[in-house]
């Protein structure tokens, strides 16, 4: 039986790997669809570029873009996984051989001094969300988030008064401020409630549910539906160049909130949604989800 | 909407004639520039030391970008050479082209109202290369001629690249005053007050 720890190891510079060269097959499709609906020619020859750069990169191997992104793992451990202890060690040394062997661009940097740390770790970096569940397995979402799509992040303390209404008029200025900056066509997250940090958290992580997934909630899911189709009316296209397509997708989550309190978080994806899901059972066998 | 394959350097007849809409495919050197390179470029034109720049840039075209790069037996290979977000440098863009006349400004994401009447001024036009797309923008690469203020990182130096077919770009910034980016913007701004409005 292959060690436990390097099994883990490997299985996420191999999450990493695939994250770097392809994007998911719903993103894909999505863009796809985009193209072929699209009768603006600059909105095209966007699309086309995107479409094209998918494909050189699963080829070549050339990372999809060149900010390859903060290494971020959300992360829900089954209480009964049999590795605990060491596990952001080992999350860091994939890290590090990852950066070395794909290559990927080192995008650690202090705050203070400016310097790069060279190998895509640091103080709390990766950044490594985690969660206790039952069972004995180990589910692991790797998103190699950049840094233009992360900048029109939003953060809303909205009155308790102000209800649905604000929550879709905060999204609908948060596009206008983001514009061309996070690479669209994008996929929006929208995370209600909890607290601020708990509504950025839930924001990012709504954007991991699939696009051709409607929010479980039919009635969230027709908010969805209802922000997507206005966003995409603005017109602000890929690239924030003009066309029919700035979002790809609108994924909601929520959590309850303080009575005086509504917060809405809001994080956005680029069109080169980098992301990869896996599965480790107790003996360190990997099954990857995403990208299939 | 016009097509144009260009070689750098560029005179400033040929940058006069594109419009906002036009796509353009580059060959030639490309040089990248992005914080630092404008902040120590500038700082050196400013103690009237131009000459420390280490590199011509008069009817060059610059590229946002902080490219992804190893060096294997002696050489270096580019592996990631997507664009840069170029609103990070609207602040300094028009007193670059004026102090050292490029040509060409190629980013993402757009820039705004102070370089657009730079461009307009000095003759220079601003192509947006699609967000992201970097693997083809890495295959568009024939080598790495030179690299300069590497004591910057490797993502900020300046980077001396020969590209082949680098494209496509559209012209979203033209020298006659016209910005694609802040059109749409304000239209999606009337359009969205009536949005608002409704919910």
């Amino acid at each position: 039986m292959p060690d436990l720890k390097e099994s883990i190891k490997s299985g996420i510079v191999t999450m990493m790997r695939e994250a770097a060269f392809n994007v998911p097959r719903d993103v894909r499709e999505a863009l796809q669809r985009a193209y072929e609906i699209e009768d603006n020619p600059v909105a095209k020859a966007n699309l086309k570029a995107i479409l094209r750069n998918i494909e050189v990169s699963g080829k070549t191997k050339l990372p999809m873009c060149q900010d390859t992104g903060t290494p971020t793992f959300f992360i829900e451990l089954g209480e009964d996984f049999p590795l605990k202890s060491e596990l952001r060690s080992l999350i860091e040394e994939a890290v590090r051989t990852a950066t070395s062997e794909i290559p990927l661009r080192p995008n650690a940097v202090d705050p203070w001094t400016y310097k790069n740390s060279g190998d895509n770790t640091g103080r709390y970096v990766p950044i490594i969300h985690l969660e206790l569940v039952p069972g004995s397995e180990m589910k692991v979402i790797y998103l190699a988030k950049g840094g233009g799509s992360e900048n029109t992040s939003k953060l809303y303390m909205l009155s308790p008064v102000l209800g649905l209404k604000g929550i879709k008029r905060a999204v609908i200025d948060a596009m206008l401020d983001a514009g061309p900056k996070p690479c669209p066509p994008i996929v929006v997250g929208v995370g209600v409630g909890g607290s601020a940090d708990m509504a950025l958290k839930l924001a990012k992580k709504a954007t991991f549910r699939r696009l051709d997934e409607p929010n479980p909630d039919p009635k969230l899911a027709e908010i969805e539906q209802e922000l997507l189709e206005k966003i995409n009316s603005l017109g602000l296209g890929p690239m924030g160049l003009g066309g029919k397509t700035y979002a790809l997708g609108v994924k909601i989550e929520w959590a309850h909130k303080h009575p005086a309190s509504l917060p809405v978080g809001i994080n956005t994806q680029c069109w080169a949604f980098r992301r990869s899901e896996a599965v480790f059972d107790s003996s360190g066998n990997m099954k990857l989800l995403v990208p299939p | 909407m016009a097509e144009y394959r260009l070689r750098t350097p560029i005179s400033e007849e040929d940058v006069r004639k594109l419009k906002v809409g036009d796509i353009v495919y580059l060959d030639g050197i490309i040089i990248t520039g992005r914080d630092q390179v404008h902040r120590r470029a500038l700082e050196l034109a400013a103690k009237g030391e131009k000459d420390k720049v280490p590199v011509n840039l008069e009817g060059m075209a610059l590229y946002h970008c902080g490219p992804i790069v190893k060096k294997i037996d002696d050489e270096w290979k580019i592996f990631g050479f997507g664009p840069t977000t170029s609103a990070r440098m609207e602040s300094v863009e028009a007193d670059f082209i004026r102090e050292f006349k490029v040509r060409l400004i190629i980013g993402k994401g757009g820039m705004f109202e102070k370089t657009t009447q730079g461009m307009k001024e000095y003759g220079a036009a601003y192509l947006a290369y699609p967000g992201g797309t970097s693997a083809v923008a890495t295959s568009a690469v024939k080598r790495v001629v030179d690299v300069h203020w590497l004591d910057l990182g490797t993502p900020e130096a300046m980077w001396v690249v020969e590209v082949e077919n680098f494209g496509p770009t559209m012209v979203a910034i033209d020298s006659h005053g016209n910005n694609l980016y802040t059109d749409v913007l304000s239209k999606a701004k009337k359009v969205a007050e009536e949005i608002k409005a409704k919910f």
